[in-house]
């Protein structure tokens, strides 16, 4: 099964990018052939294989669920493109 | 010889018995940097800072017992966060982004006394082989052999170019697939990714979260060393940072390998290989026998998926990392038009302030974790990862104390020579290091000879989890046997 523009513009979509109407026929083309040299991992036999979640075998550190650290409002907000009130601005989202 | 020049255990030593000062130091390298604005390395420059930071060290030199970094000038990878400072990815999405904090490694570099001459260019979000995907422009190689400029390898390119040139003593460099061994082999200097959870990944802007490792890059084997002790360690804001004793990995350069068994993995002796990436290969195994290791033939069957298997794993994660660049907390906000929601300030921040390397990424991520394509790619590749890792880990097992590779298939290639070539070709230049990431072992690239061109080349070895020292001592013994000393002739 290969990519088509139709798929193209769903994976744009999906991944919050504007892809504009003439570019979507080369996108396809280049995912297609990242996808089909992908492909290769089918000749691979992973019969009873247990798909990796951690590359080193040390159990993960756990802490108290307590809270840390905190009151650095202006410190988030120093980098924000557009904020107010202290609150994060964005356009508007409920029409 | 002009401070700039000397190694870090070199200007370690001069400065503890103070012939010479951190400012002086510095100022050496300061200038250096100043007359280097073609090599596009430093991409942001700190000399007040580090001026600040030199008087700081000399202060604590004159008192005595200083660490081994105390007055070494340092470039850092612009990957780093570094607090009040541009610290963009070489991203325009992260265009006048200054964190409000510092990260693990800069920090710890710093309370070891280093001094920061500034941040260095590198592939947009360490997203490629060659230092061409950044925001800032092309990074140029020092190396030239001909009128055309070479690149320094990515992503850690301007890394790579400013150590290369003598702009700095090290850099910090970070590596997801071989973003770090890549550009050293391709500027002649030696470059270590160690073992995953090594180093803190806190504060390092993230590509892939499970392949991703900080590492330094530095003159020769011992600097590597110093500077990676300097890094290195348990860091409670890093759930995958391992909490081991760091050793004293300097210590660990005996020079002497007698009895080590050194692997030659013959799925690595790829179809099409040159005559003289073999002879190379070759010689340094030759050379680590003479030192008195065991050269064995040994077998890592599932190499030759290691590279489809990264670019589902890295993508997949990519895509899912960088969402959360979207105009609402930090960088970039596209201009909107009358009309636009929240969706479209989404699309066109993205649209344009990603790069189309990054963009195709988190595309390619986004499809193979999509609903129906989750099994197929993204399971599929991590149960591949998983056999990968069993191949080293059964060589291992079988006694095998570093495994013996080339770095690269080619030596530097031109500044947009693959400009026109398909993405894939791009990614052919991590097919020697990647299964170091998937397998999260130790890697080094140690610079071995220069090639027909007269360009640097290297070899890489790769340890044993956590045997960074042993994996050094190795280098070093190559590094001694074959006495690569070539400097790459200032034109810039």
């Amino acid at each position: 099964m290969s990519i088509d523009i139709e798929t193209a513009r769903r994976v744009a979509k999906l991944a919050c990018i504007r892809v504009e109407e003439p570019d979507l026929q080369k996108l396809a083309e280049q995912l297609n052939d990242i996808v089909s040299f992908m492909k290769q991992l089918n000749e691979v036999d992973v019969t009873g294989i247990e798909p990796m979640t951690s590359v080193t075998p040390i159990q993960l550190k756990r802490r108290a669920d307590v809270v840390t650290d905190g009151s650095v409002q202006t410190q988030i907000l120093k980098n924000a493109p557009d904020a107010r009130e202290g609150f994060f601005a964005v356009p508007k989202v409920v029409e | 010889m002009s401070a700039n020049t000397w190694t870090i255990a070199t200007a370690r030593d001069a400065l503890r018995k103070g012939e010479i000062s951190a400012v002086d130091l510095t100022m050496s390298c300061l200038t250096a940097i100043d007359a280097a604005d073609e090599l596009g390395a430093f991409v942001h420059k700190t000399p007040d800072i580090a001026l600040d930071q030199a008087r700081a060290a000399d202060a604590r030199l004159k008192v005595g017992a200083a660490p081994d970094l105390c007055g070494i000038p340092l470039g850092i990878k612009d990957l780093f966060c570094t607090k009040g400072l541009p610290s963009q990815a070489a991203s325009n999405i992260l265009r006048g982004f200054k964190p409000e904090y510092e990260s693990t490694v800069t920090t710890k570099l710093f309370e070891a006394g280093a001094v920061m001459l500034g941040k260095l260019n590198m592939d947009e979000f360490a997203m490629g082989s060659s230092n061409e995907t950044s925001c800032y422009g092309n990074a140029v190689n020092p190396w030239k052999v001909d009128e055309r400029k070479l690149t320094p390898g990515g992503s850690s390119g301007g890394s790579a170019a400013a150590v290369a040139a003598d702009l700095c003593l090290g850099a910090t460099g970070t590596d997801t697939g071989g973003s770090i061994r890549q550009p050293a082999a391709f500027t002649g200097i030696v470059g270590i990714k160690p073992t995953y959870g090594r180093v803190s990944r806190w504060g390092v802007v993230a590509f892939a979260s499970s392949l991703d490792q900080a590492g330094p890059m530095t003159k020769d084997v011992r600097d590597a060393a110093i500077f990676l002790a300097a890094m290195s360690g348990h860091d409670p804001k890093d759930s995958t940072s391992a909490d081991l004793t760091v050793p004293d990995f300097e210590a660990a350069l005996t020079g002497d390998i007698r009895g080590k068994k050194v692997g030659i993995p013959k799925e690595y002796r790829m179809d099409g290989m040159s005559a003289e990436i073999e002879a190379l290969w070759n010689k340094g195994a030759d050379m680590l026998r003479d030192a008195g290791a065991e050269i064995i033939d040994i077998s890592l069957p599932h190499t030759k998926y290691a590279l489809p298997a990264y670019y589902v794993i890295a993508p997949a994660e990519a895509s899912s990392n960088l969402a959360r660049y979207d105009g609402v907390r930090y960088g970039h906000r596209a201009a909107l038009s009358v009309g636009d929601g929240i969706t479209e300030m989404y699309e066109k921040t993205r649209a344009e302030g990603f790069g189309p390397e990054v963009q195709r990424r988190i595309m390619v991520g986004t499809y193979v974790l999509s609903a129906g394509f989750y099994d197929a790619y993204y399971n599929r590749a991590r149960k591949v990862r998983t056999l990968i890792k069993r191949d080293f880990d059964l060589a291992f097992k079988a006694g095998v104390d570093a495994i013996l590779t080339p770095t690269t298939p080619n030596s530097a290639f031109g500044l947009g020579e693959m400009a026109s070539v398909d993405p894939i070709e791009m990614y052919l230049n991590d097919v020697f290091t990647v299964t170091v990431n998937l397998a999260g072992l130790p890697g080094i690239s140690v610079p071995i000879s220069l090639d027909a061109k007269g360009l640097p080349m290297g070899l890489q070895l790769i340890g044993r989890p956590w045997e960074e020292g042993d994996l050094l001592n190795h280098a070093y013994v190559l590094e001694r046997a074959m006495g690569f000393v070539a400097k790459p002739e200032k034109w810039w």
